[in-house]
């Protein structure tokens, strides 16, 4: 296995990601579920060039970035579960209260 | 001799704030001291005041002792110093004399006058106030001390005028004199400005000095690019114009008739005795600039010859009795002034000492007879006064026989010295201002005699009630009157002859070319010769004729005025409008500067500044972050395609 | 005893601390002692002055008092004080001024009073460091920082309209020194310090001077307010409280003329020699325009505030009016006429336009309105109220014998010099002034009793009396006998004059 084909499955992922991002214009949880696979993406490529190089510091940062990801997912979902409850919809759409 | 004058300048000191002390007791303590104590407190203080002034006369005049210095400096900026001190000499020494004993009087006068005002305290703290003001004025060695003096008597004026404030017309016509005299103001500052740019300095004695050297060198004003015009003519013309406000010439004589509003005490004091002749001292006192400015001398004569006729005439329509008196202050102002540009100061002086007495004793009899006819002013609703109040009647004739210039009283001395003077003037103007005077006694016989006869003589024209009540003033008032009625008949015999020689001194300079007085002074053989000689000279024939006329037209004909009315209905119409000169200034300067601030108030700040260029600028912003806004749609994936396509766009320009 | 204490930094933080403690006192509760301790800091800041200007030398130019610390040294930023003859009259002015609105706030203010104390007592420590300040950078920031508090008290105790005022006045006066900022560094840059002093001495281009020139003229026109940038003071001054309508004419004002002095004058001389007909030109339509402009005002403090602006111009036209007479004559000697006129002409403007102010502010009390046509016959209940504001009446329209005649005098004088028309234009306020102030106060006071309740209105008494008393004595005292102030001014505008007639081109 070669390098570029680590790359190619995270770029591959990050697509995904960005199409997800782009085409759901309504579920908020999609957004999210999203977010995190970019993020995997990126740890996919942490891990990849870690391993071809030789260098433990980018499987480090990968346990950084699991962390925040589970903490931003907790927090998110934590907030959506708030909005739902007092909106009773979780549509991007319908999130604009506070747009000026 | 420092000891002499260092007692001069305490004596002068003592003169001048004696005044001011009884107007702040009664100002701050008038509740505490009560009337009985206001008025007691104030008259005493200027009596000592007008004794005092007495003695500084006979050390100035008869001892020949002059004092000219600083008391302290008031303020001092790079060279320039300005000081507050004191000429006392000859002029200035009988000037402080004039004032004192005519406020003493009035004060006195006001006594009965004033009884039983709401403002009493006031009243007399106002009239202290006045005269310290004016001595400030006539005892000033600079040009500083003069302007404070100036001004002041200018407030205490609007002050006065406005006194009783429930009334809008007192108000309004306290306005009026206070703005009026500020446009005169806004030259004699000028002036100032413009002694202190030449001169460097604004002491009397300094600027004088320098005088000659400054004519001699042709020193210029630029007006305009390529407009010249020489320095000492453009300070003379701007000092003048200080005096045509204050002492209320033409064209800026309306605010005079208008101060009538004003208690009858004030008339006398401040609008006959003192203030208004305030222009005419301090002309006086700058005769070594006005000499050198044939200019300004003929503008002088003709604006002192030309108020001397109209305004007089103006006096003829008038049925208020103050404003007749008012109107005939107006022309003896003119005839003051006209004397002063045939470079005949000490008799344009003389006229306003005279005139003082007179005018004050006239003013003040007004007043008694307006309290007999229970503040009735209206000439209309009068007659056969005489009856009733025989010394107001008896002091009021004599007043207008000397105001009359009818030998042997006081005015006829004055007023005929400026007549002969005026002819004998050589600078330009000089004929057409001497048929004004002369014209001018006969008007002023006429309608002084008119207003005599329409008062005292004729039928009873008053209600039953005023006529039952009726009665001779208190002696408070009378006093003063009897007072006055002495140097009305004796001060022109007295003085004549002196102010010819030599009274004034060195206060009062003229060049040998303008020297009209000498030349009367050298025909002259005694006041009684000319008292004699009268009998062959035009201006004594036209006074009596006026008085026959007046005669004639009131007593004889009563109802021939109004036939001439209808008649000359133009004419009749023109002068009860007094030449138009207030509807004018009604709509041109009130209503019209009132619409222009405020057109300019909407258009320039309202719409284009705040409007335009300020939430003008606001709204652009607005606009601006608007349209900025709409890029900020608040979702993700617009977000996200705008980085995606961002990256996208680098990496195509990177590669 | 006073020689060792650091004077300029007590009259700074005394204030800010009294005002910091003031705060602390929290709610209305507890609003006497806010009060107390208002009274008692602006009381301790007055007497401060007394060593200040007993032991100021007449003789000195140099600046005085001098305190110096290095500040932040990297950039050159020192905490510099300093007073002068051009300095020191304002800074005492700012003190007594704030103890006058301490006392004439004392009844009036109910509100949020500790807050309300505090935010004076900030601005007075903030106003007296821009006066004392040496150092560009914390010249600045007491520039900036004097804002906040007056920002806050026009939009908590003000009237109907105060947010659009506050607002405006805030981005206006800001948006002025933004520019005199960027001029500050530029000069840093040159010098190597923030140094004012040392700006006096940088050699300049004509065209750096220039644009220099006109970044500060934008500040202090914007803050003094010269003509087409006046429209933010009538509605601050409508809106805000009586005491800070006094602090906004008595003291924020002088700021933009202090500017003149302190900066564009000694830093940028041919400049300002080369541009002077701009702010005379200005200068002159502010006091002809403006004048004419506040005939027609309907309500008194906007007609006060107008007559501010008229007066301001004076001190502006003065300022700049040196150079025409430097021109005409080279010698430094006619210029101080004009120079210390309008030193005079600040300072008697704050007395008696401040206690105009109080006096709108005494009736608003009374039945709260600012109208004109709501008054009527007011000298009928108030006879004592009335005789005090006539005599500041009086002082607005230059009647000798007060303050307001010395400065507009010394003015008109030196304007001759300069030119006779502009003299003529300057002198016009003679009519102009008198007509406006005396036409309001023939409305509002003169007359039959207009309005039923205005009978029931209490004349002035305790600290509205004593309010008015102060302000009384400080314009009698000034017009009988200016020469005290004159003489504290005299070499510091020699100097001032030497330098500005230098040229700084190479």
């Amino acid at each position: 296995m070669t390098l570029s084909a680590y790359l190619i499955v995270s770029s591959i992922l990050f697509g995904l990601a960005i199409a997800g991002m782009v085409i759901n214009r309504k579920n908020l949880i999609l957004l999210l579920m999203c977010i995190e696979l970019m993020l995997l993406s990126v740890n996919t490529n942490f891990i990849a060039f870690s391993h071809f190089s030789g260098n433990l510091q980018g499987q480090l940062f990968v346990f950084f970035i699991l962390t925040v990801a589970a903490a931003e997912a907790t927090i998110g979902l934590a907030i959506l579960m708030v909005f739902f409850r007092r909106q009773h919809t979780i549509s991007v759409q319908e999130m604009n209260s506070l747009k000026g | 001799m420092t000891t002499s004058s260092n007692f001069l300048s305490n004596l002068a000191l003592a003169i001048i704030l004696f005044p001011l002390l009884g107007c702040l007791i009664a100002g701050f303590f008038g509740k505490k001291i009560g009337q009985r104590g206001a008025h007691w407190v104030t008259t005493l203080m200027v009596g000592a005041s007008f004794f005092l002034s007495i003695y500084l006369v006979k050390l100035v005049v008869f001892d020949n002792l002059t004092f000219n210095g600083a008391i302290y400096t008031w303020g001092s900026s790079g060279n320039f110093v300005f000081d507050v001190g004191f000429l006392i000499d000859r002029l200035s020494a009988l000037m402080m004399l004039t004032v004192t004993f005519v406020s003493f009087l009035v004060h006195i006068y006001s006594i009965g006058y004033m009884k039983g005002d709401p403002g009493y305290q006031r009243f007399f703290s106002y009239i202290s106030l006045f005269t310290f003001a004016m001595l400030m004025l006539v005892s000033a060695n600079n040009f500083m001390q003069l302007y404070f003096g100036w001004e002041g008597v200018g407030l205490v004026s609007y002050l006065l005028i406005g006194f009783w404030y429930k009334k809008n017309s007192a108000n309004e016509g306290g306005l009026k004199a206070f703005l009026i005299n500020r446009v005169g103001d806004l030259g004699f500052i000028l002036g100032i400005g413009a002694i202190l740019a030449f001169f460097g300095s604004v002491d009397y004695a300094t600027v004088f000095s320098q005088a000659p050297a400054l004519a001699a060198s042709n020193a210029m004003v630029n007006i305009y690019p390529h407009i010249h015009w020489s320095a000492i003519t453009v300070i003379c013309l701007l000092l003048f114009i200080g005096a045509m406000g204050k002492s209320a010439q033409m064209p800026l004589h309306v605010w005079l008739p208008e101060s009538m509003e004003g208690p009858t005490p004030i008339s006398a004091l401040i609008h006959a005795a003192t203030m208004v002749t305030a222009g005419v001292y301090m002309v006086a006192r700058m005769s070594p600039l006005f000499e050198l400015s044939p200019v300004s001398l003929s503008v002088i004569l003709i604006i002192g010859g030309t108020s001397a006729l109209f305004t007089g005439i103006l006096a003829l329509v008038q049925n208020d009795i103050k404003r007749v008196v008012a109107y005939s202050t107006l022309s003896q102002l003119g005839y003051m002034m006209a004397a002063l540009g045939a470079s005949a100061f000490s008799a344009g002086i003389f006229h306003l000492f005279t005139h003082a007495c007179f005018k004050a004793l006239l003013f003040l009899a007004a007043g008694s007879v307006i309290i007999g006819m229970h503040h009735e002013q209206d000439m209309r609703k009068m007659g056969n006064l005489r009856k009733y109040m025989p010394i107001t009647y008896v002091t009021f004739l004599i007043g207008a026989l000397a105001l009359c210039a009818i030998p042997p009283f006081a005015g006829f001395y004055s007023k005929d010295t400026i007549i002969d003077a005026v002819h004998l003037s050589t600078v330009f103007g000089g004929t057409y201002a001497y048929y004004c005077v002369l014209i001018g006694t006969f008007v002023t016989a006429l309608y002084t005699f008119r207003a005599f006869f329409m008062t005292f003589h004729t039928e009873e024209r008053m209600d039953q009630h005023t006529r039952e009540t009726i009665k001779e003033s208190s002696a408070v008032v009378w006093i003063p009157l009897l007072v006055l009625a002495v140097p009305s008949i004796i001060l022109g015999w007295v003085l004549e002859g002196p102010m010819l020689e030599n009274l004034f001194g060195n206060a009062i300079y003229t060049a040998s070319q303008y020297d009209t007085l000498s030349t009367i002074a050298s025909d002259f053989h005694g006041s009684w010769a000319m008292m004699l000689h009268a009998v062959f000279t035009l201006p004594f024939w036209l006074a009596i004729a006026g008085v026959f006329c007046a005669w004639f037209a009131y007593v004889c004909r009563p109802q021939l005025p109004a036939v001439l009315a209808q008649r000359f209905s133009t004419l009749y119409t023109v002068l009860v409008h007094k030449y138009g000169f207030d509807e004018f200034n009604n709509w041109f300067f009130v209503k019209g500067g009132i619409r222009f601030a405020n057109w300019l108030f909407r258009v320039g700040d309202i719409k284009i500044l705040d409007d335009l260029m300020v939430n003008g600028s606001g709204r652009v912003v607005a606009w601006l972050s608007a349209a900025a806004r709409k890029l900020q749609t608040g979702y993700l994936y617009h977000y996200v395609l705008a980085m995606v396509l961002g990256v996208l766009v680098f990496g195509v320009w990177y590669s | 005893m006073f020689q060792n204490l650091p004077l300029l930094s007590l009259e700074i933080w005394l204030p800010i601390l009294g005002g910091i403690f003031a705060l602390m006192t929290g709610d209305d509760r507890r609003a006497h002692t806010a009060r107390m301790i208002a009274l008692f800091t602006a009381i301790i800041c007055l007497l401060l002055c007394v060593p200040l200007y007993l032991g100021y030398d007449n003789n000195s130019a140099a600046m005085q008092f001098t305190e110096n610390q290095p500040w932040i040294a990297h950039y050159g930023i020192d905490y510099t004080l300093g007073v002068d003859g051009i300095s020191l009259p304002l800074i005492m002015l700012t003190t007594l001024t704030t103890l006058v609105v301490v006392i004439a706030s004392w009844r009036p203010i109910k509100t949020q009073v500790a807050q309300y104390m505090a935010a004076f007592l900030i601005m007075q420590g903030m106003m007296v460091g821009v006066f004392a300040a040496l150092d560009a950078v914390l010249f600045y920031i007491f520039w900036e920082g004097m804002l906040i508090p007056m920002y806050l008290c026009i939009g908590m105790w003000g009237g109907a309209n105060r947010n659009y005022a506050s607002i405006k006045f805030f981005l206006y006066t800001f948006f002025g020194s933004a520019l005199m900022l960027v001029a500050l560094l530029y000069m840093r840059y040159y010098s190597g310090s923030f140094s004012i002093l040392g700006y006096w001495t940088l050699k300049l281009s004509m065209t750096e001077q220039i644009w220099i020139f006109l970044a500060f003229l934008l500040a202090f026109a914007v803050k003094v307010p010269m003509f087409p940038f006046h429209t933010w003071l009538p509605d601050a001054h409508t809106e805000a409280p009586a005491g800070g309508s006094v602090v906004l004419a008595a003291l924020m004002l002088k700021m933009g003329v202090y500017g003149f002095l302190r900066f564009s004058l000694p830093i940028t001389p041919d400049a300002s020699r080369m541009l002077d007909w701009v702010v005379i030109t200005l200068s002159l339509i502010a006091i002809v325009y403006i004048a004419l402009v506040a005939i027609g005002q309907k309500d008194m403090k906007r007609l006060i505030a107008y007559s501010s602006i008229a007066h301001m111009g004076f001190a502006t036209l003065a300022c700049f009016m040196i150079y025409l007479i430097l021109n005409k004559t080279g010698s430094i000697q006619d210029a101080y006429l004009s120079l210390e006129g309008s030193m005079v002409q600040m300072i008697s403007h704050a007395f008696s336009t401040g206690a105009m102010f109080f006096g709108v502010g005494i009736l608003y009390e009374r039945y709260a309105s600012r109208m004109i046509d709501d008054f009527g016959g007011i000298v009928n209940s108030m006879p004592h109220f009335a005789a005090f504001f006539m005599l500041f009446c009086m002082a607005n329209v230059g009647m000798p014998g007060t303050s307001g005649f010395v400065g507009e005098f010394m003015i008109i004088l030196s304007a001759f010099k300069a030119s006779p028309w502009i003299a003529f234009f300057a002198a016009s306020t003679l009519v102009l002034a008198a007509a406006y102030t005396l036409w309001m106060y023939k409305r509002v006071f003169f007359g039959e009793v207009t309005h039923e309740y205005v009978n029931n209105f209490d004349d002035i008494k305790g600290s509205e009396t004593a309010v008015m008393t102060i302000l009384g004595v400080m314009v009698i005292a000034l017009g009988v006998y200016p020469q005290p102030l004159l003489n504290m001014m005299h070499v510091t505008v020699g100097h001032l004059l030497t330098i500005a007639n230098t040229t700084k081109l190479m």
